[in-house]
């Protein structure tokens, strides 16, 4: 390794950091987040189903996702999941899926089971009474949930779900191990191209913190003020 | 009758606990009822079972003549055509007033929201959010949310409880009038009972599970069925007795007259042997008069404005309490003219 800290080699590739790494990492962690959020909810709502069925699968299921490490999970999918596809399309080869696709559908299943267990806070966060005055108001089930209970829960835990979203998007960066060309792969490539590592990752670290600690702040004001209002 | 509730022989346990055990009514259309009770005596299961959120262990309740609960029926809360108004008013607090009270509408009627607004006498509240409300505005609101959607009856569950006392009672008139005009049937629960005066034509008073007595206040209060609704519906105090015969009863302070054989609860219709009883003595039944030769002494006063309630001691050393004018303001201590005023005797077997 040369001496000294060499800031030519980050000028020189910062644009394609960003236009390829970021990008991906930004998609993904917004997707994942999305998808995440929506099927974290779905399982909330079974976890407090008075279903016993629906509970227990939506309990296992989220336990079962935060026993396992994160990067085994990205793996184990990687690998399995052409095999599933084929298997579910009744197709004979395995079924091309692009890392940035295996990587979503990681990412959205293994998020899923914490937004879950943050949605589910929400849920109880809201009244009984509420649920109460939906039904005698003549609402089913679903137009309670959508009217009453989940603008409600996810108002209350905004902060907390937009914490776990930052976590996510430093999370991403574990996609690496199965050499996706996100923020931290596409410095990786160049580190190892020009033999920069120490620049390279400083500054990869940089960024991150500023993006995570940036929206750290916002999400503390947006608490406070959600707290005003309530 | 035209009954518009009909609860029949109502059973509903909690984890093997009963909480109601076998308790039946009926509630004319058009009518206010009430079940008035300490807490944990079941009413609010009652209620709840007849929204629909609970499922009774045995028993029915029929609303409008139709089967709406059962031990194989459980029409779903949501079918039932059931206001509600809740202890903690249960405001949607993403909504503003005008929102919330037209939640129940389908077609987000802005004629009905006015119209109940000023029913309920919100209209300048409409575009206001729950938190900017005060709690009697919030029950307003929540009150002509549950009157909406035209239910075909109302369920109260301790509607006040989080009310300051002074408001509890103009409040619980106030919504009375516009129930009433609404022309709705309602049910209210409570462990108040002015809040129950004031509002229900019709009070059941509960004890673990069971209606001790459903009647009018009037009767609860004066024509007592048992001890515990004696005890629990107004003050008061028990004295010894000894029955002189079917028209006469005689007490420390004197000999009371009535239709003795009928006003006790001891069965003497062939009386006149000096049976024993205690006789009920409401505070209103014992009058300040400084020219009567009785004279108690002053235990305790409880100023409550326009009268002093008193706490006097007998010469036998039993209680009795006074309600009197407060300008008759006497210390402690002191010793002042009594005399009995009472329209009708209620008596009781002696407690062993």
């Amino acid at each position: 390794m040369d001496a000294g800290f060499d800031f030519d080699v980050i000028q020189r590739s910062w644009g394609y950091l960003f236009r390829e790494g970021m990008v991906f990492t930004l998609t993904l962690t917004a997707l994942a987040m999305v998808g995440g959020i929506f099927f974290g909810t779905l399982l909330a709502m079974m976890r407090l189903s008075k279903f016993r069925l629906l509970s227990y699968a939506a309990g296992s299921y989220v336990n079962l996702m935060r026993s396992l490490p994160l990067v085994l999970v990205i793996f184990w999918f990687f690998f399995l999941v052409p095999y599933i596809g084929a298997w579910l399309i009744g197709a004979k080869d395995p079924v091309k899926v692009g890392s940035f696709m295996s990587c979503l559908i990681t990412f959205t299943m293994f998020e899923a089971a914490y937004y879950c267990e943050i949605m589910r806070a929400g849920i109880q966060s809201v009244a009984r009474g509420q649920v109460w005055a939906g039904y005698a108001l003549g609402l089913d089930y679903w137009q309670t949930m959508g009217r009453i209970v989940l603008p409600q829960a996810f108002r209350n835990m905004l902060p907390v779900l937009l914490t776990q979203t930052v976590i996510l998007f430093q999370d991403t960066s574990l996609v690496y191990v199965i050499s996706a060309t996100d923020f931290l792969g596409a410095a990786a490539k160049v580190a190892n191209r020009d033999y920069r590592l120490v620049e390279m990752y400083t500054f990869v670290a940089v960024v991150y913190f500023i993006i995570s600690f940036g929206l750290s702040s916002l999400v503390k004001q947006l608490q406070n003020k959600i707290a005003i209002i309530r | 009758m035209d009954a518009l509730l009909q609860v029949e022989e109502l059973q509903h346990a909690y984890d093997g606990h009963l909480a109601v055990r076998g308790l039946s009514f009926a509630l004319a259309r058009g009518a206010i009822g009430c079940l008035l009770g300490p807490s944990g005596c079941g009413k609010t299961t009652v209620l709840r079972c007849v929204a629909g959120f609970e499922a009774p262990s045995a028993g029915r309740i029929l609303l409008n003549g139709a089967l709406v609960s059962s031990t194989q029926v459980s029409l779903p809360p949501e079918q039932r055509r059931v206001g509600m108004v809740f202890q903690e008013h249960a405001l949607f607090p993403h909504l503003t007033a005008a929102g919330n009270i037209a939640f129940g509408l389908s077609n987000h009627d802005g004629k009905r929201v006015r119209e109940l607004a000023a029913l309920a006498g919100i209209t300048e509240l409409l575009e206001k959010y729950p938190h900017e409300l005060s709690g009697g505005q919030q029950q307003r609101v929540a009150l002509a949310r549950a009157l909406a959607p035209r239910p075909a009856l109302l369920l109260l569950d301790e509607p006040f409880s989080n009310l300051d006392t002074g408001m509890r009672e103009r409040l619980s008139l106030e919504l009375r009038d516009i129930i009433k005009s609404s022309g709705a049937t309602a049910m209210l629960v409570t462990h108040d009972q002015h809040e129950a005066f004031a509002m229900a034509d019709e009070i059941g008073v509960m004890r673990e599970g069971r209606i001790e007595q459903w009647d009018i206040a009037y009767n609860l209060y004066h024509r007592p069925v048992n001890r515990f609704v004696a005890d629990f519906v107004g003050q008061g105090v028990f004295l010894p007795a000894k029955v002189l015969n079917a028209k006469q009863i005689e007490i420390e302070l004197g000999i009371l007259e009535g239709d003795i054989a009928h006003a006790c609860q001891i069965g003497c219709e062939v009386c006149g042997k000096g049976c024993r009883a205690d006789v009920l003595l409401r505070p209103d039944d014992v009058i300040h008069d400084d020219n009567a030769p009785t004279q108690a002494e002053v235990l305790h006063k409880a100023f409550r404005g326009a009268e002093i309630l008193y706490t006097l001691k007998l010469g036998s050393g039993r209680k009795v309490l006074a309600l009197v004018p407060s300008h008759h303001n006497h210390a402690l201590g002191e010793r002042i003219g009594i005399r009995l005023d009472v329209d009708h005797v209620v008596a009781f077997t002696p407690q062993a």
